[in-house]
C-alpha cells in the first residue's frame, strides 16, 4: 500500500518534471525543493499536500487564468545540493519563485541564494529564527511558525507548571541549541525562580538513549524540555518509559504532537506531555474539514503536518502570484508583504516587517487512545500572538 | 696490514631477545674490494647480524664502523647515504615501475632530488641508469615493467639499484636464494667482477656452499650467535668445528632457501 | 553509587549491540580484506525484516523466531551478494570492493523506503523483557540485561567457533596469511562465502535486536556504520576480543562522558580512535599487518607521461570545454563549475591514493578547511575574492600538515581510519563552535566578486584552476618527487634502503594533496556562496573516494574522469528521478562488475589489448613470486 503510494508519488514527480519541460509559455512555474530522499517520513505527506493544492488551484482556473506547474527537486539533505537544484530551477526551468525546504541550514542556503540572485523564496518548513530575523532578507518569506514562536507557545503552558527544576534534552545542532536557548530565555523571564539542573545534547540521529535518560534522571528534575524528534524521540521515549524517567515529571516537548513523530510511538506514547503538533482528528473548523475531506478523498490516507505545510506553501505561493498579477520578483514581494489568505488553520498573514507568516500551531497534551498516540486538550495558537514586538523585530533583522 | 682503517669494522656486536642471545660478541672487519661471506646454520644469527649492520636493528652493545665512522644506531637510509648498497633475501623492488625507473629512483635519491616537484623523472640521468643496467646485463630490459621480470632478473636489478650510489660496501642477504644453479653462478661472478673493478667491499650471507667457496675471499662462520671460525675458504673448509656444526645440520643447505627473517 | 553502576550497565548494553555488528565487520575484513561498507545496510535490512516478521507472528516464539529468521534471511542475502558481486572483484585493486559495497548501500537505502514505506517503524518490545529491574532505586530495563548477557555469549560462541572447529582454524589462518591458505589447497571461495555469511548474520542480528529499543528507518545504516568501523579499528582489525573491548570502551566512555561533557558524544569515538591509533598503530588487540603482498600494480601498464598526440587531444578537450559558455545556459555552466571543482578535489585525493598508496577516508576535511578559510577571510577580514582564493587553501594546507604528520606514521586501513577520525574532529569543531563557524547553519554570503559573478566567468575560473591543478599534479607525478612517492608506495623497505625518508615523502604528499583539496574547497565556497559543516563531512570524503575508484586507482588520469562521470551523473539523477540513490548505486555496482579497474583502467586495458596481441612470455614466470616487504 505504502509502496504503491510512493510509486504514485514518484510518478507524479516525474510527471511534474516532464510537464516542466513541456509547459506552455502562459503557464506559471514554481520551483520546489525538499529533502525527499533524506526525510521521506515528512516529505512524502508534504508532497501529497502540495500536489493536492496544485490540483485544486488548476481545477479552479489556475492563477489569473494561467495554469500552475510545480517543478520539484530533491536536495538529499545537503545545502550545496539544494543550491544546485535552486540554480537549475531558476536558470534552466525559469521558475517564477522558489519554495520548500525542511532543514534550517538548507533553508538558509536557499534564502542566501535567493538574496544573491534576486529570486523570490517562500520557505516552507525551516524553523530557525535566522531565516526571518538575523539572516533575513528582502526575498525570503516563511510559512511555518518559527522556533521562537513555538517556544513561546510552549512557554505559555510550561510557565504555569509548578516545576522549578528543569532539565533539557536536545539534539546537538543549531535547531536544538536555539530551541533550548529561546525556551530558557522566555521561561526565565516569566519564572525567575526556575533552576536549570541538567542539559543533554545527544548527536542528532545518534542518541545513546539509555545513558542520556539515566543522566537526566540522576539530576532529578521536576520537569524536562525535549527537543529531539524522529527516531531519536522513539529511543528516548522507550528508554524513558522503561526507566521511569517520565513518572511524576512534567515534560514539555517540541513537535512531538505532529503525526509524523507521534504515530510511530503507538502504545508507548507517553501521557500528558505538553507538545506542539497537529491533531487533525479533533480540529473542527470548516476550513480544516474541507482540506481533510479533499485530502482523504485523494489519497485515502490521513494528513500529517507535512501535508498541511506542503498544501499551504503552494496555496500561499498561488495567492501571492495572483495578487501580484505578475511573476516579476519585486511585484511579488510587494504583493506578499502583508498579504492575508485562508488556510486550513484559519486566516494567515505574511507580515511586512519580517516576512514571517502568522500560521500558528496547536498546543495540547499527549495521550493514548486505542493503542495510538493522540493529542488531547489541543488549542490553536495564532502565530501573531507569539511574536516579539515590532521594535524588537526591527532590531533583530538586518536592514535590507 | 695497512694503516688506513678497514672499510668495515665490527666490534663486539651483541643482541639478545628476551634472554636469548641471538648474536654474542661478534667482531670482524672487511677491506675494500674484499668479498666476505657470512655463513652459519639456520638460527646462527646471520640475519640478526646483518640487520644490525644495515640499520634495521640496533645492537645491544658493540660497534659498527664504516671507514672509521660510527654507523651504530643509524637508520638504513642514513647508512645508505654513507655508501652502503644492499640487496634483500627476498627481492624488494618497486613493482609498478619499469626496470629503468627502479634504478632512477635510487639515482634521484643519490642526487638529492627527492623533493624536486617539477623536474622530469623519466629523463633523470638516463645515461647512468642505462650504464648500471648494462653492467648487470639488464640493458635490454630497461622499459619492462618490473612486475613482469623473472626472479633472477629481479636479483640483477637489485644489484644495479644497490650500485646506484657508487657504494663502497655492498651488503647482500642471500643474494642467490631462490635462483636456479646456473643463475647463481652468473650473478656471483658478476658481483665479484664489479666489486674488484670498483674496489667495493662485499659482505654476503649464503646457504649455497658452492657459491660461498667459489666466490668468497674470506669466510666467517657463526654458530648460535658466536663467531666460531674465520679465514680463507680452504681454512674454513678444514676447520673441524665448522665441519661438526655443518655435519650436524645434515648439509641440506639447498632445500632451505627461506630462513626466518627474525632468526 | 547505584547510579554509577546502572550507568555502567547501560553502557554495557549499548556495547553489546555495537559489538555484534563490529565483530561481523572485523571477521569479514580479517579474512577477505574487504572494507564492507554495506555492513550497515545489512544491519538495517535485518531490522526491517525482523520488524515485518515480529509484527506478523505473535508471541514469544514469533518474536525471537522472527529475530533469528530475519538474521538468517539477511545472511542468505549476504551469500548472494558475495557470490554475485564480491567474488568478481576480490582481485581488483585494494578498496575497490569498498566502491561495490558503497553502491549496494545506496541501493538499499532507496529500496527499504520502496518496500516498507517512508514512516519510521516502531516494533514490538521483546516478550519477557518489557519492564525494568529495580536496582537500589534505579531502573535497569530487563532487555538491557539480556543484551549485557548476550554480548559475552556471542563472544564465547565466536571464540569456540574459531578455536575449536576446522573452519575456525582456517579462518584464523586466512586472517594471518591469505596466500598460505590458498597454498594449502583450501577452497578459498567457499571459505570467503561462509565468512561473509557469518559476518552478515551478526550484523543483521544486531539490527534485528534493535527492534525493542530503536525505530526502524531508512538511515539506520549510516548511523551505525562509521561507529562500527571505529570500534573495529580501535580493537584491532580481525580481532574479535578487540572488537568487544573497544565496544565496551567506547560505550562506557560515552555513558560517563555525557555526565561531564554533555556535548561530547558527537565526537568522542573519533577522539578515542585518534588517540589509540597514535599510541598503538594497530589498535588495542591488533597485530602489525602481515607483510602486505600487494597484488595491485603487478600487471598494470607502467605509467608514462602523455605523448604529444595525447597532449594535443587533452588540450583540444580543454578548448572544447572552454567554449561551453557559447552553447549552453547558466545552469549547465554552474554544473560545469561544480564538476570542475570536484575534478580538483578528486585529483588531489587521487594523487595521494594512486601515487602515494595512501587512501584517505577523510579527505573532505581539507576541502572543507579551504572553504572555511575563504569564508573566514571574506566575511571576517573582508578581503577581496582573489586574496581569499589564494590564502583560503592555506587553512587546508595547515590542517593537512598537522594531521598528515600523524597519519603517515600508519599505513593501509589504519591510515584511512586515522584520517577519518581527524576529519570528524574537524567536522565537529565546525559543527559545534557556533560563534565562529555558525555551526550547522554555516557561513552565508560568500559570493564571488563582480568579475567572477556571472556563471560563464566563474566557469572559466573553475575550469582554468582545475586544468592548472591537474597539469601541476601530473607534472608532480612524473617529477623526481613523484617517483620517490611511488617508490614508498611500492616498497617502504626498498625505498629506505636507497636513502628515501618514506614518512617525510608521504607527509609532503599529504600536504600537497590537502592544499590542492583546499583550493577546490575555496572555489566551492564561492560557487555556493556559503560554507557548511557538510563540506567537511564523511559523505563528501566518500564521494571523493568513489570518484577516484570509479576512474581507476591504478591510472594517472582516473581522478579526472571519475570526478566528471560521478558528479555529472549524480547531479543529473538527483534532478531527474526520486530514486537517484537506487539508480546511482546500481550504476556503481555495474561499473564495479564490468570495469573492475575503473573506467580509465578499462579504457587503458582495451587500448593495450589492441596495441599488442601477445603478452610477454616472462610474465607467467614472474607471477608466483611477488615482491614482499
Amino acid at each position: 500500500m505504502r509502496a504503491r503510494n510512493y510509486f504514485v508519488g514518484a510518478a507524479f514527480a516525474l510527471l511534474a518534471a516532464g510537464m516542466g519541460h513541456s509547459a506552455l509559455a502562459q503557464d506559471i512555474k514554481i520551483g520546489e525543493i525538499n529533502s525527499y530522499s533524506l526525510l521521506p517520513s515528512f516529505t512524502e505527506p508534504y508532497r501529497k499536500g502540495w500536489q493536492l493544492a496544485v490540483e485544486e488551484i488548476n481545477a479552479a482556473g489556475g492563477i489569473n487564468g494561467k495554469k500552475l506547474v510545480v517543478v520539484s527537486k530533491d536536495d538529499g539533505g545537503k545545502p550545496a545540493d539544494a543550491q544546485t537544484a535552486a540554480n537549475e530551477l531558476v536558470s534552466s526551468e525559469g521558475v517564477a519563485m522558489l519554495t520548500g525546504t525542511f532543514l534550517s541550514n538548507i533553508g538558509l542556503a536557499v534564502s542566501d541564494f535567493a538574496n544573491q540572485k534576486k529570486v523570490f523564496f517562500l520557505a516552507a518548513e525551516p524553523l530557525t529564527d535566522a531565516v526571518t530575523w538575523s539572516k533575513g532578507n528582502k526575498y525570503t518569506f516563511r510559512l511555518r511558525p518559527s522556533n521562537y514562536m513555538q517556544a513561546a507557545m510552549l512557554v505559555e503552558a510550561a510557565s504555569k507548571l509548578p516545576a522549578k527544576r528543569w532539565a533539557t534534552i536536545a539534539p546537538n545542532y543549531e535547531y536544538g541549541q536555539s530551541a533550548v536557548a529561546v525556551f530558557k530565555k522566555l521561561m526565565s523571564e516569566k519564572r525567575p525562580d526556575i533552576q536549570w539542573v541538567d542539559e543533554q545534547w545527544p548527536p542528532q540521529g545518534k542518541i545513546d538513549a539509555g545513558p542520556v535518560v539515566q543522566a537526566v534522571a540522576q539530576a532529578n528534575p521536576e520537569a524536562i524540555l525535549n527537543v529531539t524528534f524522529g527516531p531519536d524521540l522513539v529511543k528516548l521515549v522507550r528508554e524513558g518509559n522503561t526507566r521511569g524517567l517520565f513518572k511524576g515529571r512534567e515534560v514539555v516537548s517540541f513537535l512531538t504532537g505532529e503525526p509524523e513523530y507521534l504515530d510511530p510511538l503507538k502504545d508507548e506514547t507517553p501521557e500528558g506531555w505538553i507538545v506542539t503538533g497537529y491533531p487533525w482528528y479533533s480540529i473542527k473548523t470548516p476550513e480544516h474539514d474541507a482540506f481533510l475531506k479533499a485530502y482523504q478523498a485523494k489519497y485515502n490516507d490521513y494528513p500529517r503536518l507535512g501535508s498541511i505545510v506542503g498544501y499551504q506553501t503552494i496555496k500561499a505561493a498561488a495567492a501571492i502570484l495572483a495578487k501580484a498579477g505578475s511573476t516579476d520578483t519585486d511585484k511579488m514581494i510587494a504583493a506578499a508583504e502583508g498579504i492575508s489568505m485562508p488556510s486550513p488553520f484559519g486566516e494567515i498573514t505574511f507580515r511586512k516587517i519580517d516576512h514571517q507568516s502568522t500560521l500558528g500551531a496547536f498546543v495540547g497534551k499527549t495521550a493514548q487512545k486505542d493503542g495510538k498516540g493522540v493529542m488531547v486538550d489541543a488549542s490553536y495558537k495564532k502565530g501573531a500572538d507569539y511574536l516579539p514586538s515590532d521594535a524588537e523585530v526591527e532590531k533583530l533583522r538586518p536592514k535590507d | 696490514m695497512s694503516v688506513a682503517p678497514p672499510l668495515l669494522a665490527v666490534e663486539g656486536l651483541t643482541k639478545s631477545y628476551g634472554g636469548i642471545h641471538a648474536v654474542r660478541g661478534v667482531s670482524f672487519s672487511l677491506r675494500a674490494g674484499e668479498i666476505l661471506a657470512l655463513i652459519g646454520p639456520n638460527g646462527a644469527g646471520k640475519s640478526t647480524c646483518f640487520d644490525m649492520l644495515n640499520g634495521q636493528n640496533r645492537p645491544d652493545t658493540g660497534q659498527v664502523r664504516l671507514l672509521g665512522e660510527e654507523t651504530t644506531g643509524k637508520k638504513p637510509r642514513d647508512i645508505w647515504r654513507m655508501g652502503v648498497g644492499r640487496t634483500f633475501q627476498i627481492t624488494a623492488t618497486f613493482a609498478t615501475m619499469t626496470v629503468r625507473e627502479n634504478v632512477q629512483v635510487a639515482l634521484i635519491s643519490h642526487g638529492r632530488q627527492l623533493f624536486n616537484l617539477f623536474g622530469s623523472a623519466p629523463n633523470f640521468d638516463r645515461g647512468e641508469a642505462g650504464r648500471l643496467l648494462e653492467l648487470v646485463g639488464m640493458g635490454g630490459y630497461a622499459d619492462r615493467p618490473c612486475g613482469e621480470l623473472a626472479y633472477g632478473d629481479l636479483k640483477r636489478l637489485e644489484l644495479a639499484v644497490a650500485l646506484a650510489n657508487q657504494p663502497k660496501l655492498l651488503l647482500m642477504d642471500e643474494p642467490t636464494a631462490g635462483m636456479a644453479p646456473r643463475e647463481r653462478v652468473d650473478l656471483m661472478r658478476l658481483t665479484a667482477q664489479i666489486a674488484r673493478e670498483k674496489s667495493i667491499g662485499v659482505l654476503f650471507t649464503e646457504h649455497d656452499m658452492d657459491v660461498v667457496f667459489e666466490h668468497a675471499d674470506r669466510i666467517i662462520v657463526l654458530n648460535r650467535g658466536t663467531l666460531i671460525a674465520e679465514g680463507s675458504p680452504a681454512e674454513v673448509r678444514g676447520n673441524p668445528q665448522v665441519q661438526a656444526v655443518y655435519l650436524g645440520e645434515g648439509l641440506v643447505y639447498d632445500a632451505r632457501h627461506r630462513e626466518g627473517a627474525s632468526s | 553509587m547505584a547510579f554509577y553502576v546502572v550507568q555502567f550497565l547501560t553502557g554495557l548494553a549499548s556495547a553489546a549491540s555495537l559489538f555484534l555488528v563490529a565483530s561481523g565487520l572485523s571477521i569479514i575484513f580479517g579474512v577477505t580484506r574487504i572494507v564492507n561498507f554495506a555492513h550497515g545496510a545489512f544491519y538495517m535490512i535485518g531490522a526491517y525484516i525482523a520488524f515485518t516478521l515480529t509484527e506478523r507472528f505473535s508471541g514469544a516464539f514469533g518474536f525471537w523466531g522472527g529475530v533469528v529468521v530475519a538474521a538468517l534471511a539477511v545472511a542468505l542475502i549476504g551469500v548472494l551478494v558475495e557470490m554475485v558481486l564480491l567474488r568478481r572483484i576480490y582481485h581488483a585493486p585494494e578498496l575497490f570492493q569498498l566502491l561495490g559495497t558503497f553502491g549496494l548501500t545506496l541501493m538499499v537505502e532507496d529500496l527499504v523506503v520502496l518496500i516498507w514505506g517512508p514512516d519510521d517503524l516502531v516494533g514490538r518490545r521483546a516478550p519477557g523483557f518489557k519492564g525494568a529491574v529495580d536496582f537500589f532505586g534505579q531502573n535497569i530495563p530487563s532487555y538491557d540485561l539480556f543484551l549485557i548477557a548476550l554480548g559475552p555469549v556471542v563472544l564465547g560462541i565466536l571464540w569456540l567457533l574459531f578455536q575449536r572447529t576446522r573452519w575456525g582454524v582456517l579462518v584464523r589462518a586466512a586472517t594471518q596469511d591469505r596466500d598460505m591458505v590458498a597454498a594449502l589447497g583450501v577452497n578459498q571461495k567457499w571459505l570467503f562465502t561462509s565468512v561473509f555469511a557469518v559476518g552478515v548474520f551478526l550484523a543483521a542480528l544486531g539490527g534485528a535486536l534493535q527492534i525493542p529499543r530503536d525505530a526502524v528507518h531508512h538511515a539506520m545504516d549510516l548511523r551505525i556504520i562509521v561507529e562500527v568501523f571505529v570500534v573495529v579499528v580501535i580493537g584491532g582489525l580481525g580481532s574479535i576480543v578487540g572488537a568487544f573491548v573497544a565496544a565496551v570502551l567506547v560505550s562506557e566512555l560515552n555513558a560517563f562522558g555525557i555526565l561531564i561533557f554533555p556535548k561530547i558524544s558527537i565526537i568522542l569515538v573519533f577522539l578515542v580512535m585518534a588517540v589509540v591509533l597514535i599510541v598503538r598503530p594497530w589498535g588495542l588487540f591488533g597485530k602489525p599487518e602481515a607483510a602486505a603482498r600487494k597484488t595491485p600494480g603487478l600487471t598494470v601498464n607502467p605509467w608514462r607521461p602523455l605523448t604529444s598526440n595525447e597532449r594535443l587531444a587533452s588540450l583540444a578537450a580543454l578548448v572544447i570545454a572552454a567554449t561551453l559558455p557559447l552553447f549552453v545556459g547558466n545552469y549547465a555552466l554552474t554544473v560545469g563549475s561544480e564538476i570542475a571543482i570536484f575534478v580538483i578535489f578528486a585529483v588531489s585525493l587521487h594523487f595521494l591514493m594512486s601515487v602515494g598508496g595512501l587512501a584517505s577516508f577523510g579527505h573532505a576535511a581539507y576541502f572543507g578547511l579551504g572553504a572555511y578559510g575563504v569564508a573566514f577571510l571574506a566575511k571576517m577580514a573582508g578581503l577581496p575574492m582573489i586574496v581569499c582564493l589564494l590564502l583560503g587553501p592555506l587553512l587546508g594546507c595547515m590542517g593537512a600538515a598537522i594531521f598528515g604528520f600523524f597519519a603517515v606514521q600508519l599505513s593501509g586501513v589504519y591510515f584511512a581510519m586515522l584520517t577519518l577520525a581527524f576529519a570528524q574532529i574537524v567536522w565537529s569543531i565546525a559543527f559545534q563552535w557556533v560563534s565562529v563557524t555558525g555551526g550547522d547553519n554555516g557561513i552565508l554570503g560568500v559570493w564571488p566578486a563582480s568579475w567572477a559573478a556571472s556563471p560563464s566567468h566563474f566557469y572559466w575560473l573553475a575550469l582554468g584552476v582545475a586544468a592548472l591543478v591537474t597539469i601541476a599534479l601530473r607534472i608532480a607525478v612524473f617529477s623526481p618527487f613523484g617517483y620517490a612517492l611511488r617508490a614508498t608506495r611500492d616498497s617502504v623497505l626498498r625505498s629506505e634502503a636507497v636513502g628515501i625518508n618514506a614518512k617525510r615523502i608521504q607527509w609532503t604528499a599529504f600536504v600537497i594533496a590537502g592544499t590542492t583539496a583546499g583550493i577546490g574547497g575555496a572555489l566551492f565556497a564561492y560557487l555556493k556562496g556559503s560554507v557548511f559543516p557538510d563540506n567537511l563531512g564523511i559523505s563528501l570524503s566518500v564521494d571523493a573516494l568513489v570518484m577516484v575508484l570509479l576512474g581507476g586507482v591504478e591510472t594517472v588520469s582516473g581522478g579526472v574522469i571519475g570526478a566528471i562521470v560521478y558528479k555529472a551523473l549524480n547531479i543529473w539523477l538527483v534532478s531527474q528521478t526520486d530514486l537517484s540513490k537506487l539508480v546511482l548505486g546500481g550504476f556503481i555496482v555495474l561499473i564495479v562488475v564490468v570495469f573492475p579497474k575503473g573506467i580509465v583502467g578499462m579504457l587503458e586495458m582495451l587500448a593495450q589489448r589492441r596495441r599488442k596481441s601477445s603478452p610477454p612470455g616472462s610474465s607467467l614466470l614472474a607471477k608466483p613470486i611477488e615482491s614482499a616487504e
